[in-house]
């Protein structure tokens, strides 16, 4: 499903990624950890898009088409979804009007018909139980005071209503409490699917009890320096990233 | 250096005995109106001459240091005269400012009232209209409440539109009225012209009212229109008022909001500006009572090289009143706009609560924006703010957006609308409130 190959990105004259190399295929539910600084929310701002990288070499394809040649908004058509970090607030903006916009400029662009209105209300409903959101949350702008465990679960409903192929979910669990990594993991794995990928990029193992990876990843100055099972959170949880740090001294 | 300096003083010397053509037209223009146009000739001259002793306003005059009338009025469009009645009657009916409003409608018509298509025996409950050319040539007692507010009267656009005034309405609002009343002008020349319209809005100790007003004209016509709304609100009044300028993209648009507010009394008005190529809406406020709010806000759009100036002068007149001023201006291309907001708390206006903002968003590298806010406070217990922001979309903003699948054009958008929004959210009406956002969604259609 994605393919990165010898992947290196530069942001202000400082290389990033080095060289990265990833398969995730699909149905597949990757895992990537690793300390600050390794490059991993760099990994995911390139594949959604952003701007402010600079790609020097490699490629990144989903479903053999080359994603470094498309918007952000084409990747999103695509199949591609990020849950940011650190959502942004919209002042201005209500979640509903948002959500709204962003379902019918995706299926506008896949040439399907917009949602109807009940249609389109149903299914934000739907999610919205799911994921413990009142309504009146929805009725505000977006993301606009809300708590940050809130914001993580906006960005699940998000991605249960655009019904992504690849979710990456940026450090999803920062600042969630274990009600909310509770809510926010059940959503996540209600989307779990054989024609769907996840990319988890975590510090900790904690979210992997909750979200079971089938493979993980570390990640470590630029590149992936490990693969292994489920089994290698819970080593890298009792061991530290220490291991790969004198790899690279030495 | 000093040769220079020399230079400069006998420049200043100069420009205030040297008319430029436009002020000679203007004084020639004055000189046969004067006695053909309705009422009394000495309350005209005198207007005229404050104006004309220091002429059309230009950069080295403060208040008019971003709009340089002088430079910008290089021509006078030739006054309007009445138009046909057919012509009227089609100028109306292709207007398209808020239609489908429901509201007492009171047109103009190349700046003359269009008292056939008022039915002035059956106005709304506590609603009375006198035509102001009428008012003007019998001496009408309500015309003693002209000028209410000296900001105003000191003003050399409010003193043009004295000098010159030709038809108008006085509206008297004896008590609660339900309708909204809908001053519609219309300028639908071919050619240029000029306009100046008078409006009187006298709102009685308790009443309520609603007002609109819409401002449109042809496309391709140096249409000079300078109108005037005067309000005395008084105490316990709450008068909501919507002003939409879509004149045509060549018109020199100038106009006043004039307001002396009572006691206890709530007064909103907003200034939507999406037409003009010059525009300047001057707004003068004077708090008269203790225990009033008064919101004035501004949603402007502006693109090509427009140029638009909101000028604004609030004087907390009483203690314990509350003044919000809200400016949000979107410049595209090579745009210009101005904001220049003052509030003003004497002595004895303590406890007063008062907070002025401009925003600006600048979607191209070519546009620019002047942002003059002040406060003059006397008072020592008082909360006064204002801010003043200048900014291009953000970046973060526009990612996430796209993120979430809406092409670069849609995402712009959609911030824009969201920040153009802040100002509308206060119009009551939700008919009107809806259509002037749609004013914003095609205003940003016509951009992509």
């Amino acid at each position: 499903m994605l393919e990165i190959k010898n992947l290196v990105v530069q942001i202000e004259d400082k290389r990033i990624l080095n060289g990265l190399n990833l398969t995730v295929n699909k149905g597949e539910v990757a895992a990537i950890m690793g300390p600050n600084g390794s490059g991993k929310s760099t990994l995911s701002y390139v594949i959604a898009g952003k701007e402010d990288y600079e790609v020097l070499d490699g490629e990144i394809l989903l479903n053999g088409e080359n994603l470094l040649e498309m918007e952000p908004d084409q990747r999103a058509a695509a199949g591609v979804f990020l849950a940011f970090q650190y959502p942004l607030e919209i002042p201005g903006v209500a979640s509903m009007t948002f959500l709204k916009a962003t379902l019918n400029a995706q299926r506008k662009a896949r040439g399907e018909d917009e949602l109807t209105t009940p249609d389109f209300i149903k299914r934000v409903n739907a999610a919205a139980t799911q994921l413990e959101i009142p309504k009146d949350m929805l009725k505000r702008a977006l993301n606009v005071g809300f708590s940050g465990g809130e914001k993580k679960r906006m960005e699940i409903l998000q991605m249960a209503l655009l019904q992504p192929s690849f979710c990456i979910l940026d450090e999803t669990d920062s600042g969630l409490d274990i009600d909310a990594l509770r809510i926010v993991s059940e959503g996540v794995n209600a989307l779990r699917s054989p024609d769907r990928a996840f990319l988890v990029i975590t510090h900790y193992q904690r979210l992997l009890n909750h979200i079971v990876p089938d493979t993980v990843h570390v990640m470590h100055a630029g590149r992936i320096v490990k693969t292994g099972g489920k089994e290698l959170a819970l080593e890298l949880e009792a061991n530290g990233y220490a291991d790969y740090r004198e790899t690279e001294a030495a | 250096m000093p040769i220079i300096g020399k230079l400069r003083l006998l420049d200043m010397a100069d420009v205030t005995l040297m008319k430029t053509p436009a002020e000679t037209a203007l004084a020639q223009a004055f000189e046969s109106a004067k006695t053909t146009l309705p009422g009394d000739v000495e309350s005209r001259s005198q207007a005229f001459e404050q104006f004309n002793s220091r002429g059309l306003p230009h950069r080295r005059v403060e208040e008019f240091k971003y709009t340089d009338l002088r430079a910008m009025m290089r021509e006078i469009a030739p006054f309007a005269g009445v138009p046909a009645a057919d012509e009227a009657k089609a100028a109306l009916a292709s207007a398209k400012a808020l239609a489908g409003v429901e509201a007492l409608q009171v047109p103009f018509v190349n700046g003359h009232f269009m008292r056939d298509a008022v039915d002035f025996h059956n106005l709304p409950e506590n609603v009375e209209i006198v035509p102001l050319a009428e008012a003007l040539a019998s001496g009408h007692d309500w015309l003693a409440k002209l000028s209410p507010v000296k900001w105003a009267s000191d003003n050399p656009v409010y003193q043009l539109n004295t000098s010159f005034m030709a038809d108008g309405v006085m509206i008297r609002i004896a008590g609660p009225v339900e309708t909204p009343v809908h001053l519609r002008f219309v300028t639908a020349a071919a050619s240029a012209v000029a306009t100046a319209t008078r409006i009187l809005v006298v709102v009685e100790e308790g009443a309520s009212v609603t007002l609109f007003e819409t401002h449109e004209s042809t496309d391709g016509a140096n249409h000079q229109p300078n109108d005037v709304i005067e309000m005395i609100a008084g105490d316990r009044t709450n008068v909501q008022h919507v002003r939409v300028n879509a004149e045509g993209d060549k018109a020199l648009a100038l106009s006043t909001l004039a307001a002396k507010i009572g006691g206890e009394a709530l007064f909103n008005s907003i200034n939507v500006v999406a037409g003009s190529s010059t525009s300047r809406h001057q707004v003068f406020a004077l708090l008269d009572g203790e225990n009033t709010n008064l919101r004035v806000n501004g949603a402007t759009m502006l693109k090509g090289t427009q140029h638009a100036d909101s000028t604004l002068v609030v004087e907390h007149g009483a203690p314990h009143c509350e003044s919000r001023e809200l400016f949000k201006t979107v410049i595209d291309n090579e745009a210009t706009g101005v904001f220049q907001g003052k509030i003003i708390v004497p002595h004895h206006a303590q406890k007063t609560d008062g907070r002025m903002m401009s925003a600006a968003l600048l979607l191209e590298e070519g546009g620019s924006m002047n942002n003059k806010p002040e406060l003059e406070i006397f008072a020592d217990d008082v909360q006064c703010a204002h801010g003043a922001t200048c900014g291009q979309l953000d970046e973060d903003l526009l990612f996430y957006l796209m993120a979430r699948g809406l092409p670069k054009k849609e995402a712009e958008s959609l911030l824009v609308q969201a920040f153009l929004g802040e100002a509308l959210e206060f119009v009551e009406n939700e008919t009107v409130r809806e259509a002037l956002v749609g004013a914003v969604e095609g205003w940003l259609k016509a951009r992509s």
